[in-house]
């Protein structure tokens, strides 16, 4: 087990004959992953890597079962070609595209959740179930299959958690990038629920940064309904206030959103934080009794 | 981005929201003729891209033209957290019976527009919402239902206890609304919105910054972005596909992703150094971006060693090698770089680094504690 991606998840990939698009397509069915087609508009009829390729996502659909989505395509036209998957029955759908204006974020988000379309990002590197599907842009060699689930704001700080979970021999169920958008898909609340119900996952690895509330949210959440233990890292301990750290989400702004903010939060409600990503293996050890 | 008070009225009154009769001047000259035309009391008030003016002295109240004269000379040119003080806004007086905070912004929770509202506006409002929290009233909008009549008139029942205010202010907060949504804002503000002893309301101040990324689709709003110094560098590497903030410390970082180069200062510094910069290479990479990056952060001179910190996701470790390679080949590179690559075609990208003769590491740690002590030699 493990959540959202798995054996079963039927992917199509929007903006399938980009670079970018081409290229993590051709890891993803490497990996394994079950790439049903692609969407590209005006390229319908194409293959690339051996998958078909279709002008509209209702098209994908109909031929092809997908219930998931991965999208490519360049940050102005994303929030449209995730309306387009939601509206044709997709269940799942990732956007990867960095650079996706707010307000386009925060339009879709009634639709999708009328359509009980599950959205990942924007701007976010996907996310993994160890052995079963890579759905996004991560580098699998690094992941091995266990009973960490992870969720994480920044793409390559999952990359590095991994690294250092898989060295000391700590395999994960899924990891999630969440994307460093103020306003994103998916987040805290929803995966810790969802990592909670999961019965392959033992523990789980929250990776934080600076920036608004979601932490604190999480921590009040983790203090009522989660029993896993949980620990945390919270990036951007350093970081001078009113300066954005590169994703738009990752600003403190008059004095709100500080890394020793959220730590408070989370040590009152029980979970760990690591000072440094190294520290975490360990204490997940202890707290697991391996 | 940010822009100047002056700015953020101007679009407001073309949105027919009532602003301060205003002139904006560069010269005490223009200062003076200003004050004249607009009479007393009129306000002298710096343009600075930063908060925190009024504390600062940037904002003179004048009765008399000697009045608006020796604000005007101490203003113009005055430094206001580093930035210097080039204009001025010269502001009708106007006397009031109350001050109101009107403010948009992104709600991340109910990823929404939300409408703050308070009764106790002012200079103090950050205060406000330090201690007295539940005065600031919060509105989630309803994409689907925007500023409809009916929510303007809850948020304007709440604040006003006159039905000519409540009239008044429903027609300026669906405004207000327009405003944020058309110009991709991620603020509008306005402390304070005044009720005008004849009981009209009027924006005294108003603030607006944008959503950096739908700048490409507000290009009268780009057209007024005024960049400081810092943010000019910072600009540049924007230009080039690269996130750069500029900080005190000495050792130069290159990292991909902003997450991780927000735990790679936070490394440096928990190991007792000091970072010189943050700086997001980006995901999908090209050569060229290395090479920019690498010009970028010897460019600061108090940098003595460069950390290269590299997860390969989207970003290929092999390009960055060839990058590394091709920006050594390039520049004059004095001081010592230490590099750290995983991920993605890690293996390819070490081996052709393997040449080049720089200290690798396999972990973010050992590299930091590598930077350090080699910032620490020389």
């Amino acid at each position: 087990m493990s959540i959202l991606v798995n054996k079963n998840t039927k992917l199509l990939v929007q903006g399938i004959t980009g670079r970018d698009g081409g290229f993590h397509t051709q890891k993803m069915i490497d990996y394994g992953t079950n790439v049903v087609g692609g969407v590209s508009p005006g390229k319908g009829g194409q293959e690339v890597h051996g998958v078909p390729v279709f002008n509209t996502v209702a098209d994908a659909v109909k031929k092809t079962g997908a219930n998931t989505s991965i999208i490519f395509v360049p940050a102005p036209f994303a929030a449209d070609a995730a309306l387009e998957a939601s509206e044709a029955g997709v269940g799942l759908v990732i956007i990867i595209s960095e650079g996706v204006p707010t307000l386009d974020m925060v339009r879709i988000t009634p639709y999708l959740k009328k359509n009980g379309t599950k959205l990942i990002g924007a701007n976010c590197p996907g996310l993994m179930s160890p052995g079963e599907a890579l759905v996004g842009i991560l580098p699998v060699s690094i992941f091995k299959k266990g009973n960490i689930g992870l969720m994480s704001r920044s793409g390559t700080l999952t990359y590095e958690m991994v690294y250092q979970l898989t060295s000391n021999g700590l395999g994960q169920s899924t990891c999630v990038g969440i994307g460093g958008d103020p306003v994103a898909g998916l987040y805290y609340e929803e995966l810790l629920q969802m990592f909670e119900e999961d019965p392959d996952t033992h523990a789980i690895v929250l990776m934080g940064e600076i920036g608004g509330d979601a932490e604190e949210r999480a921590a009040e959440y983790i203090r009522k309904h989660v029993t896993k233990p949980v620990v945390s890292f919270i990036a951007g301990q350093t970081a001078p206030p009113g300066k954005r750290m590169g994703h738009a989400g990752a600003i403190i702004s008059s004095g709100t959103g500080t890394a020793a903010e959220k730590i408070t939060a989370f040590e009152n409600a029980g979970v760990q934080v690591a000072k440094q990503p190294s520290e975490i293996p360990g204490m997940l050890k202890k707290l697991l009794n391996l | 981005m940010k822009i100047h008070e002056y700015q953020a009225k101007e679009i407001l009154a073309r949105y027919a929201i009532p602003v301060t009769k205003e002139v904006l001047c560069y010269t005490v000259a223009e200062v003076k003729a200003a004050a004249e035309k607009l009479g007393y009391p009129c306000v002298v008030k710096a343009q600075v891209l930063i908060g925190g003016r009024g504390k600062a002295g940037g904002v003179k109240l004048a009765r008399t033209l000697a009045d608006a004269t020796s604000a005007a000379e101490a203003i113009l040119g005055m430094d206001i957290k580093g930035f210097t003080v080039e204009k001025v806004l010269v502001a009708q007086g106007v006397s009031f019976v109350n001050e109101i905070y009107a403010g948009l912004t992104i709600d991340r929770n109910t990823k929404s527009v939300v409408f703050m509202a308070s009764r106790e506006g002012g200079v103090e409002i950050e205060e406000v919402a330090k201690d007295n929290p539940e005065a600031i009233l919060k509105f989630a909008i309803d994409p689907d239902l925007g500023m409809a009549p009916f929510v303007a008139r809850k948020i304007a029942f709440a604040l006003f206890d006159d039905i000519k205010l409540v009239n008044q202010a429903v027609g300026m907060f669906q405004k207000l609304y327009q405003v944020f949504l058309d110009t991709d804002a991620s603020l509008v503000e306005i402390n304070p919105l005044v009720i005008t002893s004849e009981g009209q309301l009027l924006a005294l101040d108003g603030k607006m910054t944008f959503d950096d990324n739908a700048l490409f689709r507000q290009s009268e709003i780009l057209a007024l972005n005024e960049p400081s110094e810092d943010e000019i560098k910072e600009l540049y590497a924007k230009d080039k596909g690269l996130s750069y903030i500029r900080l005190d410390g000495n050792i130069g970082c290159m990292v991909n992703g902003a997450g991780l180069a927000m735990a790679t200062m936070d490394m440096i510094k928990l190991y007792g150094g000091e970072p010189a910069n943050f700086l997001d290479i980006g995901g999908s990479s090209n050569p060229q971006k290395v090479i920019d990056a690498m010009n970028l952060i010897i460019s600061d001179k108090n940098v003595k060693v460069v950390m290269i910190n590299i997860f390969g996701g989207i970003t290929r470790c092999d390009d960055v090698a060839r990058g590394l390679i091709s920006a050594l080949e390039q520049i004059k590179v004095n001081i010592p770089i230490v590099i750290r690559l995983s991920g993605t075609n890690s293996k390819e990208g070490l081996e052709i680094l393997k040449d080049a003769n720089l200290p690798i590491v396999e972990t973010m740690s050992e590299a930091a504690q590598m930077a350090i002590s080699l910032s620490l030699t020389i």
